[in-house]
């Protein structure tokens, strides 16, 4: 079976080519349950590879398909081949078992879209791409599925261009990606240079073998470090992905959170033995930026009040976490995270497409509230993907955020503690988040007064296609941390690690290489320690916006606008609520404003250049003749012959 | 005295430049003596010339492969498998723009030989271009295909813009050959000859008992300016944008593939085969161009909103990345491993040439049905009028963007791939970085096609005022077919273009 | 030697083609220009093949002067059609197409 595996980009891909050419003829719903079937196609053809190397010894779990040479130049061949190893079928299982009920949910989501079959298109190429990054056996191969989701993703974002801050946004993400790509192609050449190949086969064991220098493989991890920060949205290059929301929220489950924003981070893992022959502070920055990001991202979204933005955040401080794993030399840590995040995000963003779809495309969560009366199964499955994300054991999000949080104190304390504090707000927001929307007291009558012309607005549940994946990925949330539980002797020994031994081949070191830490040897301790923090952070929560928003009776708060910046100061005191509206401030006037600066000066610049044009023959004539003038200073003087 | 002995002619090895120069002359003179002729048939019989001149190319391809290259006419034109890659570049190049050229003409009432004869004259001195193994000779050839090309940006009599652009162009032109032939004239000084074969053998011997030659390098430089201008290399770009504006767009999409090739073509005949021994004086300057023509070509593109303005700018970014080729080739020109520099200019060369000319005839077809307009907007929802056309149009924009799967990215790995083969690191990553940059100004035409003006008609039928005539059509999905197979199956293509580097001089 | 003398009147005479081509507006003072730039050249392809003693200069410079004429024959024209539709010849008018 693993033979097959070119088939699970096939699949999608020839989705895309008959949507393309019937996609209108199929029409609604017809092309999205096709779109549906070529993604679980792909998935019936991982899960089958998947068993087949299991089926296999430990040595023998990997297989190359080469379907043709691609790139003959010269000395370099590169093949257009697939790799089937435990991490990129563990990988391929996720994306396409997430895309296919995604693209489910989307079938409900996108009911009466007049670019319903076109949306299915774009979404069927986007799965192909993914297959094919997470699929390569070569840098290039994997760099064409880099670029793949990248156009797909700018598409998707800019679906409803209609809205004008949609198309800023795909422009925005466009920009930001083509200098993660730079880093890429880059370090593409680099690879080349020192090593002749192209294959992470080659590379890997140059690498392993030692015949990698330590600059080069510094230079190699940093450039494809740019391009992962690029990609999975970190510091500095993170401001594209929460303006990446504009798209439709299937799209922002799917690209934004589950897939296409890990990419970085399973480009890393990749090759982690480049990383670790690269010189000592290249973990260090990748784990700092991180940690930063996580912590930077998590404090944004205290204050949002769009609810698709506060997961937008949430999802670039989760990302931040998974570098820090990676900087703290936890691959397994990382993959496992990149899981069950992609579990509970997809959840989330799906159960936020849920409530949207049921307050008519409302996302102002202030305009909300008590919807689990309205909307039971979305409140339901939502507040398990909220419980996942917080860290409430035995959920999933738990398990793979305490062991990033272990190696990252085995590491260094000072990320430790980062991590802690940005573990506490991620419980805080996300709690805030399900008080405002499903709990408290409804607060959309006067958004019904804005719809006060069509009649009564009432909250409705979605249909059941739209509910179906809603609890598949509940159910996966709350018991994905089975795969790599943490060796506690009360669990079973054949339950411990399962996805440490599974990646084995690929990441030759697991937990075994901080065993000998003081925090490992502590570490049902320091598990326990996350797990108050969890219950502090959803705690405090609920006294700020439970509290407050009991005495709904009050029409004072209500006539402030639902005073809930009021009762974050009142809580945080001024300064610290002067220093989250800082925050978001920063995000949009800084960040915004460097990137929107320079791409002022290149207009500028531009602009100086054109001027130049003046269409007059006679200016054009001088131009060529100071050109004549460069050139004869630096044939005959600069070469020294006059 | 000595009696007059004209040189040994191997006709049937210049059978592929007899062809054309013949046909254009008769299409001249037989078109000027009969009436006007059905629709359709200047072109027919245009492209039959050039498709003939094409198969026998390809014949002395496979004669070459067998015997080794060698020079005819007494020196004059080498007879390598350069030339020939080069003549079968142009020769396809020529087949697609009259495609094109047909419809042009006859809406604008102005179908006649004339144009035809001119793009067979411009083809043949652009032939000769790549072929000569003689200053002279390449001098002629350059005048051959400059003067055709001239006259051919002011075809469209009536048009003032095309005027101004082909006076422009004149002038310009004129001006940069008057700097190329005193380039030859002191290479000429300082030499002896103007046979690049008798060249190289008078600087080994000069070279080998030291001492620069002040009349070379000064002539390096002037034949750079030349070329440069040809080549729209900045900063002898200047005419480029508002020629390529001017001219009738089948004429912008003849210069940027015709005569794009053939001027890169004497490139490599005057500085890698006749300039060996002064690659370290040349090298440097040629890296300058490519790196001014990237940043400025791709950095002034961005903000243009003509596409036809547009697509000038992103040539003379295209021409940066070919210079990244030569500066690759100039490490080790006249080596015996001359590394892949060059193969990989010819690649560039005819997957640009073919991906080029398609984009333009989707601007010809679309520019049509605005009236002439051919701004951004007027691309707006070409992809609920035509889903096909914004297909195709996708795929050229996405080749000259450098995306996987197509040519273009085939040829501008090659580059890259030649670059950092020579360990030129530098020179690689500003030409990625200036390809980061293009890529945003394809974007914003993809933006116009795919995403812009839907909502007026979402599920409207095809637009029946938006007709895409036949030979456009003909060479749209030519050129896009071309344009995916090389970019999907690059391995016969690279390796039959490896057999160029053994030039005869 | 004398011929160095032809070299230096070549140059001369080049740089005052190259200036008038910079300088004047009316384009057939432009194009007279030029074509001083081209007799310049042929000046030199002359004196060279007297320096170095070989006939290709001189086989050259006659083919130059077919190309020359050949040039002037296509700018005239061009300058009568942009003439015919406005009126004038002067380059500067020539600039709708800039930036």
């Amino acid at each position: 079976m693993a033979e097959l595996v070119w088939l699970i980009p096939a699949f999608p891909l020839f989705g895309f080519l008959v949507l393309l050419v019937f996609g209108r003829r199929m029409g609604e719903p017809g092309a999205g349950y096709f779109a549906a079937g070529m993604v679980f196609a792909s998935f019936a053809v991982s899960v089958g590879a998947f068993f087949d190397l299991v089926g296999r010894d430990e040595a023998e779990r990997s297989e190359v398909v080469t379907l043709f040479s691609w790139l003959p130049v010269g000395s370099l061949q590169v093949d257009m081949a697939f790799l089937a190893d435990p991490l990129s079928i563990g990988m391929s299982l996720f994306v396409t078992g997430i895309a296919g009920l995604i693209h489910l949910f989307a079938v409900g989501y996108m009911h009466g879209d007049p670019k319903f079959s076109k949306f299915f298109l774009y979404l069927n190429l986007f799965v192909a791409s993914m297959a094919v990054l997470v699929l390569g056996e070569n840098l290039l191969v994997t760099f064409l599925g880099w670029e793949g989701v990248g156009v797909c993703s700018y598409f998707l974002i800019s679906f409803w261009h209609r809205r004008d801050s949609a198309a800023t946004a795909g422009k925005k993400a466009f920009v930001t990606n083509r200098v993660g790509d730079w880093g890429v192609m880059t370090a593409m050449f680099l690879a080349f240079g020192a090593v002749g190949s192209l294959s992470y086969s080659a590379i890997n064991s140059a690498a392993e073998s030692g015949s990698l220098a330590q600059s080069t493989a510094t230079g190699i991890a940093l450039l494809l470090f740019v391009g992962a920060v690029g990609k999975s949205a970190q510091l500095p290059l993170y401001f594209w992905l929460p303006d990446a929301m504009e798209g439709p929220t299937p799209v922002s489950a799917l690209i934004h959170a589950a897939t296409m924003v890990t990419a970085g981070v399973f480009l890393m893992v990749r090759v982690n033995p480049v990383l670790a022959v690269s010189a000592e502070y290249v973990p260090t920055i990748i784990a700092w930026v991180g940690v930063a990001t996580a912590l930077f991202a998590a404090t944004i979204a205290v204050a949002q009040n769009d609810i698709k933005k506060v997961l937008a955040y949430s999802t670039v401080s989760q990302l931040g976490f998974m570098f820090l794993a990676i900087g703290s030399g936890a691959y397994v840590a990382a993959i496992f995270h990149m899981m069950t995040h992609a579990a509970f995000k997809a959840l989330l963003f799906l159960g936020s497409g849920s409530v949207i779809h049921g307050m008519h495309e409302e996302q102002d969560m202030r305009k909300m509230g008590a919807l689990r009366i309205a909307m039971p199964i979305t409140a339901g499955t939502f507040i398990i993907g909220w419980l996942a994300i917080a860290g409430v054991p035995p959920f999933a999000g738990f398990w793979s955020k305490d062991e990033i949080l272990l190696f990252a104190l085995a590491s260094s304390p000072a990320l430790y503690v980062v991590g802690l504090v940005t573990a506490l707000l991620t419980a805080y927001y996300m709690t805030r988040q399900v008080i405002m929307v499903f709990l408290g007291t409804a607060r959309w009558e006067s958004h019904a007064e804005e719809h006060g012309a069509h009649g009564e607005f009432k909250p409705h549940e979605s249909s059941p296609i739209m509910l179906l994946p809603l609890i598949v990925l509940a159910g996966l949330s709350a018991v994905m941390g089975i795969i790599q539980l943490p060796s506690f002797s009360w669990i079973p020994k054949d339950l411990q690690y399962r996805l440490e031994h599974w990646l084995h081949p690929i990441v030759a070191f697991g937990e075994a290489s901080i065993s000998d830490t003081s925090a490992y040897a502590n570490k049902g301790w320091f598990a326990l320690l996350a797990v108050g923090i969890a219950l502090a952070g959803i705690g405090l929560a609920h006294l700020v916006y439970s509290k407050r928003s009991l005495p709904v009776i009050e029409p004072q708060i209500m006539a402030d606008g639902w005073r809930y910046d009021a009762t974050i100061s009142d809580f945080m005191g001024g300064p610290g609520r002067r220093s989250f509206e800082g925050m978001v401030a920063l995000d949009e006037k800084v960040v915004d404003g460097a990137v929107n600066g320079s791409a002022t000066l290149v207009r500028s610049l531009s602009g100086q250049l054109r001027r130049g044009q003046t269409g007059f023959v006679r200016n054009y004539a001088a131009v060529i003749g100071i050109g004549v003038v460069v050139m004869l200073l630096w044939f005959v003087v600069g070469r020294g012959v006059l | 005295m000595p009696p007059f002995v004209g040189p040994e002619v191997a006709w049937f090895a210049l059978s592929p430049l007899l062809v054309l120069s013949g046909g254009g002359l008769l299409l001249l003179v037989v078109g000027a003596l009969t009436g006007r002729w059905p629709r359709g048939l200047y072109a027919a019989v245009t492209a039959t010339v050039a498709g003939t001149a094409a198969v026998l190319a390809a014949i002395q391809w496979s004669r070459i492969a067998d015997d080794g290259p060698s020079t005819l006419v007494a020196g004059a034109l080498s007879y390598d498998a350069f030339a020939q890659f080069l003549t079968i570049t142009i020769l396809i190049s020529v087949i697609l723009v009259v495609l094109l050229t047909d419809e042009d003409l006859h809406e604008s009432d102005a179908d006649g030989p004339e144009v035809y004869g001119l793009y067979l004259m411009a083809a043949t001195g652009g032939i000769i271009m790549a072929a000569a193994n003689d200053l002279i000779v390449l001098f002629l050839g350059l005048e051959a295909l400059s003067l055709a090309l001239y006259v051919l940006a002011a075809s469209a009599r009536q048009r003032s813009d095309s005027q101004e652009s082909g006076l422009k162009y004149f002038v310009l032109g004129g001006f940069s050959s008057a700097f190329f032939l005193y380039g030859i004239a002191l290479i000429y000084g300082g030499t002896g000859s103007t046979n690049i074969g008798r060249i190289v053998a008078s600087l080994q011997s000069s070279v080998t008992t030291g001492g620069d030659n002040a009349l070379v390098l000064a002539g390096i430089a002037l034949l750079l300016v030349g070329l440069g201008f040809k080549v729209a290399a900045v900063p002898f770009h200047v005419w480029t944008p508002d020629v390529y504006q001017g001219a009738p767009t089948p004429v912008t999409a003849f210069m940027a593939s015709v005569g794009k090739a053939a001027a890169f073509a004497a490139i490599v005949r005057v500085l890698v085969v006749a300039l060996p021994f002064y690659r370290e004086d040349w090298r440097p300057a040629i890296w300058l161009l490519a790196v001014l023509s990237l940043v400025v070509g791709s950095a002034l593109a961005v903000v243009q909103t003509n596409v036809k303005r547009m697509l000038a700018y992103s040539s003379i970014s295209h021409a940066g990345f070919l210079l990244v080729a030569i500066e690759a080739a100039g490490h080790r020109a006249g080596e015996a491993d001359p590394g892949s520099g060059v193969v990989a200019l010819v690649i560039y060369l005819l997957a640009y040439s073919v991906l080029v000319i398609g984009t333009f005839a989707v601007v010809t077809v679309v520019g049509r049905n605005a009236s002439g307009d051919v701004t951004l907007d007027a691309f707006k929802g070409l992809s609920t009028r035509r889903p096909a056309l914004a297909l195709a149009l996708t795929v050229f924009l996405f080749a000259q963007a450098g995306v996987p799967f197509t040519s273009g990215f085939v040829a501008k790995f090659g580059v890259i791939q030649a670059a950092v083969e020579e360990r030129s690191y530098a020179i690689a990553i500003i030409a990625m970085v200036a390809a980061v940059i293009a890529a945003f100004l394809y974007l914003r035409i993809m933006v116009s096609v795919w995403l812009s003006g839907e909502s007026s008609d979402v599920d409207g039928e095809p637009d029946q005022t938006l007709r895409i005539p036949i030979g456009a059509g003909l060479a749209i999905a030519a050129a896009a077919a071309f344009t995916l197979v090389v970019g999907v199956m690059p391995g016969w293509l690279i390796s039959t273009a490896e057999a160029v580097t053994t030039y005869a001089r | 030697m004398l011929a160095v003398n032809f070299l230096i009147l070549a140059a001369v005479l080049f740089s005052i083609g190259v200036f008038g081509v910079i300088a004047r507006r009316n384009a057939v003072m432009v194009l007279m220009s030029v074509e001083l730039v081209l007799n310049s050249v042929m000046l030199n392809l002359v004196a060279f093949s007297q320096i170095t003693d070989s006939i290709d200069g001189q086989l050259f410079a006659l083919f130059v002067i077919a190309i020359a004429a050949a040039e002037v024959g296509v700018g005239l024209a061009m300058v009568l059609m942009v003439y015919r539709n406005r009126r004038s010849i002067a380059l500067d008018e020539l600039s709708e197409m800039k930036g």
